[in-house]
């Protein structure tokens, strides 16, 4: 993968920024020293790794409106950060960089019952916010794997969806307002707890703008009622396909369950030797599919989903009758990225795909795995067709690295040539920028770029990523 | 005025670009039933986008439409209900409000990003799109999206174009995601609460964990009592079930009548579409406010203007019809959302009164200047509905 060429100018600034960031923030909000700046030097795509200059460290909206301004006057580019575990290289530092973390800005601002709005501070973490409310009945709709370590901020760069998404949908739709600090460090307000724009949808382009229009300081967010209870059922299928088109089935039959998760066999094997979680062993697939509402608006459901999976011959049908139960059929689930790991190292993927090509996706998805020699596992959100292939190997292995990024690359391809996308919720970052004139056309980039353009005229918001190097280039060496 | 009607994008890219060249503002136009929304376009020629029109791809499997932006909506809804599914967003009809006619298409509806009662649970127009096509005002088609539920890939360009009016690009299609008709929906009607004991009940049903997918309230008027509505729907039982546990959360604010049927179907169309001031004279302008904040601000605009009002959006959405004099209520109105927060949009008035007074919410400095900057980007000649949203 290939990073620009630091700008000599930036790097040559080093000493009077750390200076001028050392004031505005004081010397316990910046750090420079070689040894602290690992901790920085990658997220969660570990592959790629390079310490920025400087981490800064703000506490409020101020701080960073004063520290993107310190950058701005010395034309060093930054990078925002949350909790750093974005799979897309979103935060990955480049060496002429400042990461701008938000990490200590981390409290509730406001909570409004009433009006179901909270407002909070951007580095709190997505399962915090829930943690704040929850007591009181509500919770946090967008429900991300990572959600004990990441933060709002980078769930709205990324607009991040999770397993309930399918009825709730994703941070896009649940972020009502944000105040931002521009690229020239000005603090603006868009939204609040009031719904729908006064013109131009400012906040819907920001949410999922991969940090490149500005710096998210606050959030106000949609809380909603607790439902009253919910309730999975897991059922193991004879073949991939006949579960792709069991999920098909059941959203049509106008029953919307809140998640519908799929497992294939590689999956369910790495997983129960991991978690014990009691998994099938000889299924090729499993759903994992929950339901929300009372006891008798879950049995009403239930019933529906199971008499539409009785007509693909389930193998297992395993409905959950206590608490205790639908933990153990969630554990397996939860602990699926946990467990690949212990298969070795892995790329996960993060295309999506029209529902109704799942077979024929699943299908090509094993040949290509067969061709690279490289293990494939299938775990992800079938209602919404947002595929998590993980592609197992051995990174101390010469050349596999390659290969299975390779693998990856064709996969993510298949994915748009069936009429899905790149990715459905982890964003494009580094990882997959390479490959976004494959899905656009220039015209398509061009109109994206020219929307950069007028927040950030002059490239310095986390400027590498997102678009192809070679067409962004001549706007990010332009100032 | 001429008006070209396009039967590809390829052809409205050429129109298009031909305008550009030629700097003539071009009016655009669907079925032209919401014409009247906005500032009064400044136009040489218009742009009709009513041949190009279809239902591209519908897929009820994977509750997804994709069609082309000058489809008649009531084609689009049609489509739908064959299949036992609609429109999330449950789009407002303008005709009889604005007294327009025509037919309404599925670009204008999301042009003027259109979201009717269900807003409140099922999100905006903007939340149901998930893919645009469109032509910028340099003769450029443009793809932003997909057709597929969830997408990160690169920037969202699909919510900026839901209500920017025409004024960044001719859309051509627009991608959806669909959901089930519930198998049954019903009404319950608290009577003759005050506004504020009124916005009381709302919160508490849309607080309350029954999926409430309507909360309106009608103030009483000309001897008839005020109507607090909510509206459930689901599965048979589902729906049953949620409206008897809500008329228990609903108990303090008093016994909760039930409305289903063709009654209920009337009862959310005429909220969605303002029917409450159709034939009536005056100004309408439609607020976005924080919810417990609406009751006050209607106190102080019905003594100060004279406003009749009734709220959706479980409060949060107030609509005002009142005497279109001097501005039309634009400074007492705007003093409540520069105190409060949230906009007003002025929806209808005279094409005199909408072009004197600021139609949407004026935006502060820094914003203005981005959308200004996105403006110019998009359609950097002007062409595009010029004066529509900003002078
Ligand atoms: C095990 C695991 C499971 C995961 N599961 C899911 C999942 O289910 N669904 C999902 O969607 N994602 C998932 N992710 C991906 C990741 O957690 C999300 O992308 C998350 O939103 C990133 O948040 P963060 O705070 O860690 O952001 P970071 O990694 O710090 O940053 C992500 C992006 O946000 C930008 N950014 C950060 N802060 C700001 C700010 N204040 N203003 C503007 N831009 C900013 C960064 O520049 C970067 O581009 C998973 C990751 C892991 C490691």
């Amino acid at each position: 993968m290939e990073m620009p060429q630091p700008d000599a100018r930036a790097l040559a600034a080093r000493e009077l920024l750390l200076r001028r960031l050392t004031e505005a923030l004081g010397a316990d909000g910046v750090i420079s020293a070689a040894e602290e700046l690992i901790a920085y030097e990658c997220d969660a795509l570990t592959a790629y790794r390079c310490p920025p200059m400087a981490v800064a460290l703000p506490r409020t909206t101020r701080e960073v409106a004063e520290t993107v301004r310190i950058c701005a006057s010395l034309g060093v580019p930054i990078v925002p950060r949350g909790a750093g575990t974005s799979l897309a290289g979103g935060s990955l530092p480049t060496a002429d960089s400042v990461i701008l973390g938000v990490a200590r800005m981390n409290r509730v601002l406001e909570v409004d019952y009433p009006n179901r709005v909270i407002r909070v501070q951007t580095g709190m973490t997505n399962l915090a916010v829930t943690g704040a409310v929850q007591g009181d009945g509500f919770f946090y709709a967008p429900d991300p794997s990572s959600q004990l370590a990441c933060a709002i901020a980078g769930n709205i760069a990324m607009n991040s969806g999770g397993a309930h998404c399918l009825k709730y949908g994703v941070t896009t739709n649940n972020l009502m307002g944000v105040t931002m600090v521009t690229a020239e460090g000005e603090v603006v307000e868009i939204g609040g707890a009031h719904l729908d724009p006064a013109g131009y949808d400012l906040l819907g382009l920001i949410c999922g703008s991969e940090g490149q229009l500005g710096i998210v300081t606050e959030a106000t967010l949609r809380i909603l009622a607790t439902p009253e209870g919910a309730r999975p059922v897991l059922m193991g299928f004879a073949s991939s396909e006949v579960a792709g088109a069991c999920v098909a089935d059941i959203i049509r039959s106008g029953v919307i369950p809140v998640a519908i998760e799929f497992m294939d066999r590689p999956c369910i094997h790495a997983t129960e030797a991991h978690a014990k979680a009691g998994y099938p062993l000889d299924v090729e697939a499993l759903l994992i599919v929950e339901v929300e509402g009372s006891d008798a608006e879950i049995e009403a459901q239930l019933a529906t989903i199971k008499e539409i999976a009785g007509r693909h011959s389930p193998m297992v049908m395993r409905e959950s009758t206590s608490e205790a139960e639908s933990k153990a059929i969630w554990l397996g689930r939860k602990a699926a990225f946990g467990a690949m790991g212990q298969l070795g190292d892995y790329i996960c993927l993060d295309g999506t795909v029209p529902v109704g090509t799942l077979p024929e996706v699943l299908r090509r998805t094993a040949e290509l795995s067969a061709q690279y020699g490289l293990e494939v596992a299938n775990v992800f959100h079938a209602g919404d067709g947002n595929l998590h292939p993980l592609i197992i190997f051995n990174a101390n292995a010469p050349g596999e690295l390659e290969k299975a990024e390779a693998l990856g690359a064709d996969l993510l391809r298949l994915c748009v040539d069936v009429g899905g996308c790149l990715t459905g919720e982890h964003g494009v970052g580094v990882e997959k920028r390479d490959l976004m004139l494959h899905q656009y056309r220039p015209a398509d980039l061009e109109q994206q770029m020219a929307v950069k353009d007028v927040f950030d005229p002059r490239w310095m918001l986390n400027p590498a990523k997102v678009f192809p190097l070679a067409i962004s280039e001549s706007r990010r060496t332009a100032a | 005025m001429t008006t070209l009607t396009p039967a590809t994008e390829a052809e409205l890219c050429e129109a298009i670009a031909g305008s550009a060249a030629a700097r003539t503002p071009l009016e655009i136009a669907g079925g032209g039933t919401r014409r009247a929304l906005g500032r009064p376009v400044q136009a040489e020629a218009a742009v009709s986008t009513a041949a190009i029109s279809g239902i591209r791809l519908y897929e009820p499997g994977a509750l997804t439409l994709v069609v082309a932006a000058g489809t008649p909506l009531a084609e689009v809804e049609a489509a739908l209900a064959a299949e036992g599914q609609r429109l999330p967003f449950e789009p407002m009809d303008h005709r009889a409000l604005l007294g327009s006619t025509g037919e309404p298409t599925i670009g204008g509806a999301v042009a003027c990003g259109v979201s009717g009662p269900r807003r409140i649970q099922a999100g905006a127009c903007r939340d149901s799109m998930i893919g645009v096509r469109f032509v910028n005002g340099r003769g450029e088609a443009v793809a932003n999206g997909g057709r597929v539920m969830k997408n990160v890939t690169g920037y969202d360009l699909v919510k900026l174009m839901a209500g920017s009016y025409g004024t960044l690009g001719v859309l051509t299609e627009v991608a959806f995601k669909v959901l089930p008709r519930p198998e049954r929906a019903l009404t319950l009607v608290l009577e003759g609460l005050e506004d504020a004991r009124a916005a009381a009940a709302l919160s508490a049903a849309v607080t309350a964990p029954f999926d409430v997918n309507g909360a309106a309230h009608l103030p009483a008027r000309n001897g008839t009592p005020a109507r607090t509505l909510l509206r459930v729907e689901g599965l048979e039982a589902q729906a049953e079930y949620r409206a008897t546990s809500l008329a228990r959360v609903l108990a303090p604010f008093g016994e909760a009548g039930r409305v289903e049927g063709e009654a209920h179907e009337a009862l959310w169309r005429d909220i969605r579409d303002a029917a409450r001031f159709k034939g009536r004279d005056g100004a309408v302008w439609r607020l976005s406010l924080r919810p417990s904040d609406a009751p006050g601000a209607v106190a102080r605009l019905r003594t100060a203007l004279g406003a009749d009002a009734f709220y959706d959006w479980a409060g949060g959405l107030v609509w005002l019809c009142l005497p279109e004099t001097g501005d039309a209520g634009a400074s007492a109105i705007r003093a409540e959302t520069a105190r409060l927060g949230g906009h007003a949009t002025l929806i209808r008035a005279s094409a005199a009164t909408r072009a004197a007074v600021e139609v949407f919410e004026p935006e502060p400095a820094p914003l203005a200047s981005i959308s200004a900057g996105l403006r110019a980007k998009f359609d950097p000649a002007g062409i595009l509905n010029p004066g529509r949203m900003r002078a």
